[in-house]
């Protein structure tokens, strides 16, 4: 699959849309010549801030592009959700906080296993986190 | 319904885990297990992840509740079969599963439980 010259976006509601976006990302990190470890770092990010999305966010969408900085190229992808938001993200972004069930690893374990890492959230209107890895 | 099949394996089950696994599954296999922890009186539970080309915090958390609830009811858990990749990914994701052994595959871990169970 050649690599994307636009974003591709993927829903995020059910665990089926986690599923096909990790199969999806898995094909383009092969294509983009990443090597094993590096494809599951950013799988396993995604799959936090995917589950995150839905978990907390609503449900939403991810945008999944091919990026490139001089010879550098890398994946970049953004969560957005229209969901509640986050009141306060640096402590949501400390080991072991969660407001439901998990384990509070989602969102600094999708940080730490990134190259990039950003985050904007608005109480009420909704959550925007985007990551890349380089190859 | 589907079910994740649980092997009896003289005094410990075997479970063999696959990615896709949705909160229902997770749910029923915890439940399953532990009526086959207390039914087949078991001292040890083999959770195989060899087929997981990822472990994210979702499937950690399921492994340390089953590894929890084994405690419980006084049988060890072995994660067998964790791909180098799965491997260094978890430890930069933080994610210890404290209490739960590992072993690299089922015969090893079963060793390791024969020796746990006395």
């Amino acid at each position: 699959m050649p690599a994307p010259t636009q974003a591709l976006k993927l829903v995020l509601r059910t665990s089926d849309d986690v599923v096909r976006m990790r199969q999806t990302l898995r094909q383009v990190t092969v294509d983009r010549g990443f090597s094993l470890v590096d494809q599951t770092k950013l799988i396993t990010a995604a799959s936090e801030l995917a589950r995150n999305t839905i978990d907390y966010g609503r449900g939403g969408e991810v945008h999944i592009e091919a990026v490139e900085q001089g010879m550098r190229r890398g994946v970049r992808l953004t969560f957005i959700d229209q969901g509640p938001g986050i009141p306060d993200i640096e402590t949501a972004l400390r080991d072991g906080f969660t407001s439901g069930k998990g384990l509070g690893l989602g969102l600094g374990g999708a940080k730490r296993l990134s190259n990039e890492f950003h985050i904007e959230s608005t109480v009420g209107h909704g959550t925007r986190v985007q990551i890349t890895r380089w190859k | 319904m589907e079910r994740i099949p649980i092997l009896k394996m003289g005094r410990f089950l075997l479970v063999t885990i696959q990615v896709d696994m949705h909160d229902q599954l997770v749910m029923t296999l915890q439940d399953d297990l532990t009526q086959s922890i207390v039914k087949h009186r078991v001292r040890g539970v083999l959770i195989d992840i060899s087929s997981l080309d990822m472990v994210d915090s979702f499937i950690g958390r399921m492994i340390a509740n089953i590894s929890g609830m084994a405690r419980v009811l006084d049988a060890a858990t072995v994660v067998v079969g964790m791909q180098p990749a799965v491997a260094i990914t978890l430890v930069e994701l933080g994610l210890t599963l404290e209490g739960v052994r590992t072993a690299l595959s089922v015969e090893k871990g079963m060793a390791l439980l024969e020796q746990s169970a006395g």
